[in-house]
This record gives C-alpha cells, structure tokens and sequence, in this order.
C-alpha cells in the first residue's frame, strides 16, 4: 500500500515490511479472538440503566429518554463535552491563521444550490432541535446539521463580515458552554445541586441550553471545518 | 439477542483493524482515519450491546455514544490541523522516526 | 457554618472553565482574568480541604440523581492532595507564565491552560469511569495545543506524536469502560466495586484500561512519545506536562487498581513493579546520555515515573503513601527544574548542557532552585524525595521483597550523577558565550520557590500523612495488605 518515492530498489525493505506485518498479524488476531471472547461471555440480557431512566423520565422535563440521559442524568458529562468542542476549536486556532485558499468561482450550481438548501437546513437543524424533547434529535444533531449549512456557505466562497469576525464570533462559539454552565450554576446557588432542575421548569431550561448548544455547535464545527483563526473578514 | 452479539463482534473487528492500521502506516492522515475506524469500533461495542433489553434498548449507552462521537470529532479536527502544520513545517505528512514501526 | 456548605469541589471546576471561556472571550485581558481565576482556585482547593479535615470524605450527586443514574464527584484524602499539587503548581506555573510568553502567545496559552486546569480538577474529583474518559480527553486536547503552542518543526511533531497515542489510549480506556458497563450495568466506581466479580470481560476491561493508562502515563516501554513531546513544549507547559499532566492518568489507574480491579493477582502488580524498575533505571541512563537539559529532564520524568509502579508489587499503605509522596515532590521539584531550563533557555538561547558557560554567575537565583530540585530528585535528606524514597523502602523490606530497594539506590545514584553534571557545567567556561538577554524576576523566583516546596514537603510530613488518611483512600490497615 505504502510505496516510497524513491527511485532505488526497495525490496528488501519491503520484505521487511511484510514480515513486520505478518509479525504484528499474530498478537492482533490474538487480541481480537480475546477481545471477542470477552464480548459473547457477557450475559444475553442485561437492562443496563434502562430501568432506572424509565423510573425518572416523568420527572426528566423530556420525554426521549436519550435526550434525558444527555441534558438530565448525565448532562454534566455533556457541559464537559461541549467544553472538548470548544477546546478543540481553541487547539485549532491556537496553531495559526486560516490556511488561505484559492478563492475558486463557486458555479452556478453550488451558488443556487447553496442559496436553496441553506434555509432549508437552517429549518432542518430547528426542527432536529425541537424534536428531540421526544424522538430521536436533539442539540447535537441539529448542531451539525447547521453546521453544514455553515460549509457549504463557506465552499459558496462565503465569508463572514470582518464585524463579526471578533467579539461576536467568540460569543457564538461560548454560548453553548456558557449558557449550560450558568444554568448549572444558578441552579446550586437557588439551593439544589450542581445541574439539579426543578421539574417544573426542566424542559424549558433544556430547550435552552439545547438551543445555545446547537448555535455553539454549528458555529463551532463550520469554524474548525476553516482550519485556523479567521483574519480579516472569514467565515459565518 | 443474537444480532447484538453480532454487532458487538464487528464492533471489536473494527477496533482491532484500526490498531493494525495504526501500526502499520507511517502517512498521518491514514493514521489519524485509523484512530477514527478504532473509534466507530467502539462505538459500536457499547450501541450494540445496548440492544440486550426485553423492550426500549438501554439509552445510558446511547447518550455515551454520543457523546463519544463529538469527542472524537473534536479530536479529529484538531489532529488533521495538527497534521497540515507539522506537514508544512517539516514537508512530510509523517512523524521521523516513528519508534512503533 | 455557611462556608461549610459550600461545594468547595464543584467550584474549583466551574471556575476555570468560565475562567478559560472569559479568557477566550476577551484575550486582551486575558493574564489579569487568568491570574484571578488561579488564585480563586486556590482558594477553593483550600476550602476543599477545609471541609474536608471537619466532615471526612465527601460525595456530591451532580444533578440531584446519584449513582449509577447520575454522575457522583467524590473526594478523600488522596483527591485532596492531587488537587492540592495541581493548585500549588498551577499557581506557580501561572506567575511564571506572566513573564515567559509575549502577548501573542499568552493570548492563546491562557484559555488553553484554564481548561487544562478545569480537565484535572474535574479528573481528580470524578468518581465515574465514563466522566473520567471525557475528562481525560479534555484533558489530552489540552496539552496537545499547549505543547503546539511552541511552534516549529520539533514542537509540532511532538505535539503529533502526543496526541495520536493520547487519542490510542483512550479508545483502549473507553472500550474497557463499555465492557466493565455493559457487564454491571453502572460506570460509578463505588458501585462497580461492589459488583464486580471476575469474568473474561472484566479480565479484558482490565487490560485495555490498565494498557490506555500506562500508555498516557508512559511507563516504560510505552514512554517513546513523552520525551520529545515534554522537551519541546514552551518552559511552563513542559513544567505542567511533567508535573500534573502524565499523574493524572496514574491517579486513574491507582483508583482503579484499588477500587474495582483488586483481583488482579500479584502476577501484574509484580509485572507493573518490573516496569517500573526498569524505567527508573533506563530514564536514568538515557537522561544521563542527554546533551540538551530539557531533553535530559524529560527522560529524568520517565525515571521518575517509574518509581510511582513500585509501589504494586508491595501493596501497603506504607508503599501506596511513598508512590503519592513520590508523585507530590516530584511534581514540586520538576516544575522547577523545567522552569530553571526555561530561564537558561531564556536567559543564552539555547539549553546545550556543555555550553552553559558559568551562567550560575548571571542566574544564581534559576541554579539554586535547580539545585535545590536535584536534592529532591535524587533523593537526599531533608527533601520531599527522601521520604518518599525512605517510606518505599520501609514497604520492600516489611514485605520482603527488599530487591525494590536495589532499583531505588541505582535511581538515586544515576539522578545524582547527572544534577552533578549539569551543576558542574553551570560553573564551567566554556567556548561559545551567551547572547545574555535578561531573565524576568518572577520566573527566576518561582522557579526558586517550586524547588523550596519540593524541599518543604520532606519537614510537613505527618500533616500530609494526616491529609492523606482522610476517607483512608487506600483502605484500612487491614484490607489493603
């Protein structure tokens, strides 16, 4: 598969290379027929947590339980996570500015595409949003759902107004992080615990946090589809 | 019952590939596509088994997987720009000297 | 008692994240946000502690639920003083920081940083395995943009290397967290110890954790990324690499070891101990063959680490309290020796060890603290190194396993050999001068002040030992033999 560019003859290292495959193909193959006898001992039915989520949904503010497990049960995994998307994108921006591109001319095709399809995904990712309260969706689908309206503006030759570039950008990207974060902490100060939501209001705050997490995460995941900082004038 | 297994199996045969392949490659994107066939393995692993309920399938682990997934894509985004720099500064999408080969 | 109730805990996460985030948002003022959130965290850590010496061990059910359907945080003795280390190094770090990177960078190593905070006090306070797998990714990331930071060809490649095999052991953890889930139905660690029970899956679960962690701890031989990866980093990243980063993912593989894999059979903890050996005694070669100080410090970290996997085969509290001890003064003493070659490298341009040309003369302050670290390191009364090297000692002998000692002497004997060397040409003429640039007075005494910490940690024993048996993290005198 690999083939050096070289121009002098390579067998030996070659024949090497096979006998090194042949070498590494026997502990592998061990650790998979392990690993897959591990596997099929596990036992043939196992509820998981399942009950225990079944037992709390009521009481969850939503009614899909992968939704309650991620913004409810487990949602501090999540906030963590959403932190991971953001840290990422710092990671990305931290190495430089975006690689400049050749500013192909988008076609007619891609530019009427784009302009048809953007909307039309704008309102998939809403919906995917609003779904997710109670069938499969949620911030994370509609978060790159968005996120690729954002790409195909940006292949579109779009870019984002150097107003927009600094301050706003940035708000966009903490949003998410910021508004779950708040959240988790204005409900400890009120006397609960860290993420603990009345269930009265818990659907409400889930949607909100949901909503900023899917701006966040479309922003995000269009940004780091850039490659680096934007500098004068880039990207939605 | 049976099908979860199943999916599970391909599951560990995913993971296994992906560590051969990352072995085995020297050019850094195939290793970085490895990591991610390792990872859609594992994925798989905690999905399927998920399945072995008498009715809904165990949601803990599909919210883990999800939360997996943007794990994983974060980390890719930040290893493929990693790549085109270290590309860029030494002229060779590769690491010198790689001590696992 | 108000302060009391206060989730000391939960603060010293929360904070560095809208620390990070607020240093993102405004990176202007970025080291004035950044050096306010450090201190803050101190300041819970200190609460933490606080309340822990009045209540004992504490759990706190993230969101009301509790485990297993929710994630608990949980803290005792051992989480304390990780977060102690964390807090104290942290808090140097960050001074020093103010005056190694220029705005440009600072800019960048700020947010970075606060969330590399947030990922250890998170890590160190988490008491589920699936949290810990998100944590110990933030946690990656991280330090992988932080040792980028550096910029060039070697830095960058470094940084590669890191995150491929950061990203490699944590598939390995997170695959055995859905073996150990998928048999017992929970990822809490407290319940897990209580179901568990030996079967092929578990057996599988422990070696690919135990495998991903010793990965990311780069005990030898799987420490081939940590030296390029740790030398090539900015001063103060290095320092927290070294420090902090690499404990982390020891600190799991302790909780896990203790709590949920105590079946493992003395056939592993005797293979983890030879590991270890072996890498104190290879760390100690190799760095003695380093012509470049960072490069020599980091395989120095490798020796070191190797010290902390003794304590397996002996299995007692003596011998757990000298691997923490191990892990406390080192994490002191190689924050200022890395900070010392930070203001040499600073100070002459470049970290030759045969050209450092009588630079004790210009910086007296940067080799006495690197000094200082060396008695640590190597070892010597009265330093936080000789009590954890005496405690590992005592535990080899009860046990009657006195050959650890052997890997113990050799180590001390090999570290002292080359502080002396890089001490001996600090004080040397040598053919090619500095082009002097002036060294900022912070960093020369924070790095005096980390290498003083190192030292104290051998006078406040009995006050750590007492901080330590808070929640008895490594069981009673009884169960943990």
């Amino acid at each position: 598969m690999k083939k050096s560019n070289n121009a002098k003859p390579i067998t030996e290292n070659d024949s090497r290379q096979a006998q090194f495959r042949l070498l590494l193909a026997v502990p592998l193959s061990a650790l998979a027929v392990g690993l897959g006898y591990a596997v099929l001992s596990l036992p043939s039915q196992a509820p998981g947590l399942s009950d225990h989520v079944a037992a709390k949904l009521e009481i969850s503010g939503v009614s899909n339980p992968v939704t309650a497990v991620l913004l409810n049960f487990r949602g501090y995994d999540t906030l963590l996570e959403l932190g991971v998307l953001l840290l990422a994108l710092l990671g990305v921006w931290s190495l430089g500015a975006a690689p400049k591109r050749r500013e192909p001319s988008p076609g007619l095709v891609l530019e009427l595409l784009s302009r048809l399809l953007v909307p039309l995904l704008i309102l998939v990712a809403g919906y995917l949003l609003w779904v997710g309260g109670h069938a499969p969706g949620g911030a994370f689908q509609a978060g790159s759902v968005l996120a690729t309206a954002g790409v195909l503006l940006l292949l579109a030759g779009w870019r984002l107004d150097t107003r927009f570039s600094g301050l706003p950008l940035r708000l966009a990207l903490v949003a998410g992080l910021g508004v779950f974060l708040l959240v988790a902490v204005v409900l400890m100060l009120a006397g609960g615990h860290l993420l603990e939501y009345p269930p009265s209001f818990a659907g409400a705050l889930i949607l909100l946090i949901e909503a900023a997490a899917t701006f966040s995460i479309g922003t995000a995941l269009a940004a780091l589809f850039l490659g680096g900082r934007p500098e004068k004038g880039s990207h939605r | 019952m049976i099908p979860a297994f199943l999916y599970a199996l391909v599951g560990v045969g995913l993971f296994t590939l992906g560590l051969y392949a990352l072995i085995i490659h020297a050019h850094l994107l195939r290793k970085i596509l490895a990591l991610n066939v390792m990872a859609s393995g594992v994925f798989l692993v905690l999905v399927a088994l998920a399945a072995r309920t008498q009715g809904m399938p165990d949601p803990v682990a599909h919210a883990m997987v999800i939360t997996g997934i943007v794990v994983a894509v974060s980390a890719t985004a930040l290893a493929l720009v990693l790549m085109l720099r270290v590309r860029i500064a030494t002229g060779r999408a590769e690491l010198a000297k790689e001590p696992l080969e | 008692m108000l302060a009391l109730d206060i989730p000391w805990g939960v603060m010293a996460i929360i904070l560095p994240l809208a620390g990070a985030m607020s240093c993102f948002l405004w990176p202007r003022c970025a080291l004035p946000l950044g050096l306010v959130t450090a201190l803050a965290i101190v300041i819970c850590v200190a609460g933490l502690g606080w309340q822990l010496l009045e209540q004992g061990a504490q759990r706190y059910a993230v969101g009301g639920w509790g485990a297993p359907l929710g994630i608990d945080l949980y803290a005792d003795g051992l989480t304390l003083l990780m977060l102690m280390m964390t807090a104290v190094v942290g808090l140097g770090i960050s001074i020093y920081s103010c005056g190694y990177f220029n705005q440009d960078r600072a800019r960048h190593f700020w947010p970075l940083w606060m969330f590399l905070w947030a990922a250890l006090n998170a890590l160190f306070l988490s008491a589920d395995i699936f949290n810990l797998y998100v944590t110990l990714e933030l946690l990656g990331l991280a330090a992988v943009a932080l040792v980028a930071l550096a910029g060039g060809a070697d830095a960058l490649t470094g940084a590669m290397r890191y995150l491929l095999v950061s990203l490699l052991g944590s598939l390995c953890y997170l695959l055995g967290v859905a073996l150990l889930y998928h048999s017992f139905g929970s990822v809490d660690i407290a319940t897990l110890a209580e179901r568990v029970e030996s079967s092929p899956a578990v057996w599988a679960a422990m070696g690919l954790m135990i495998t991903g962690l010793l990965l990311k701890t780069a005990l030898f031989p799987l420490h081939f990324w940590l030296p390029s990866a740790h030398a090539s980093a900015p001063a103060p990243v290095s320092a927290l690499l070294s420090a902090l980063v690499v404990k982390a993912s020891f600190y799991i593989l302790l909780r896990l070891w203790l709590e949920i894999f105590p079946f493992a059979g003395a056939a592993l903890a005797q293979l983890l101990g030879l590991l270890g050996a072996a890498a104190v005694l290879w760390g100690g070669l190799q760095a003695l063959r380093q012509t470049r100080l960072k490069m020599l410090i980091a395989y120095s970290t490798v020796a070191q680490l190797g010290y902390l996997f003794l304590a397996f085969p002996l299995a007692s509290i003596t011998g757990w309290t000298g691997a923490l001890y191990v892990l406390l003064s080192h994490a002191a003493a190689k924050t200022a020796m890395f900070m010392a070659a930070g203001n040499i490298l600073y100070f002459g341009g470049h970290d030759r060890i045969v050209d450092l040309d009588r630079v004790v003369q210009h910086l007296p302050l940067t080799i006495t603290a690197f000094a200082l670290a060396g008695i640590s390191i190597m070892g010597l009364p009265p330093s936080g190194g000789f009590i954890a090297k005496w405690l590992l000692l005592e535990a080899a002998i009860r046990s009657g396993q006195w050959w650890w000692g052997i890997a113990l002497i050799l180590g001390g004997l090999l570290s002292a050999a080359w502080v002396f060397k890089v001490v001996g040409y600090a004080f040397t003429r040598s053919e090619v001068p500095h082009e002097a640039r002036a060294v900022p007075a912070a960093m020369e005494w924070t790095a005096l002040l980390m290498a003083v910490v190192a030292i104290l940690l051998g006078l406040f024993v009995p006050w750590l030992l007492a901080l330590m048996e808070i929640g008895l993290p490594f069981g009673g005198e009884g169960s943990a033999g």
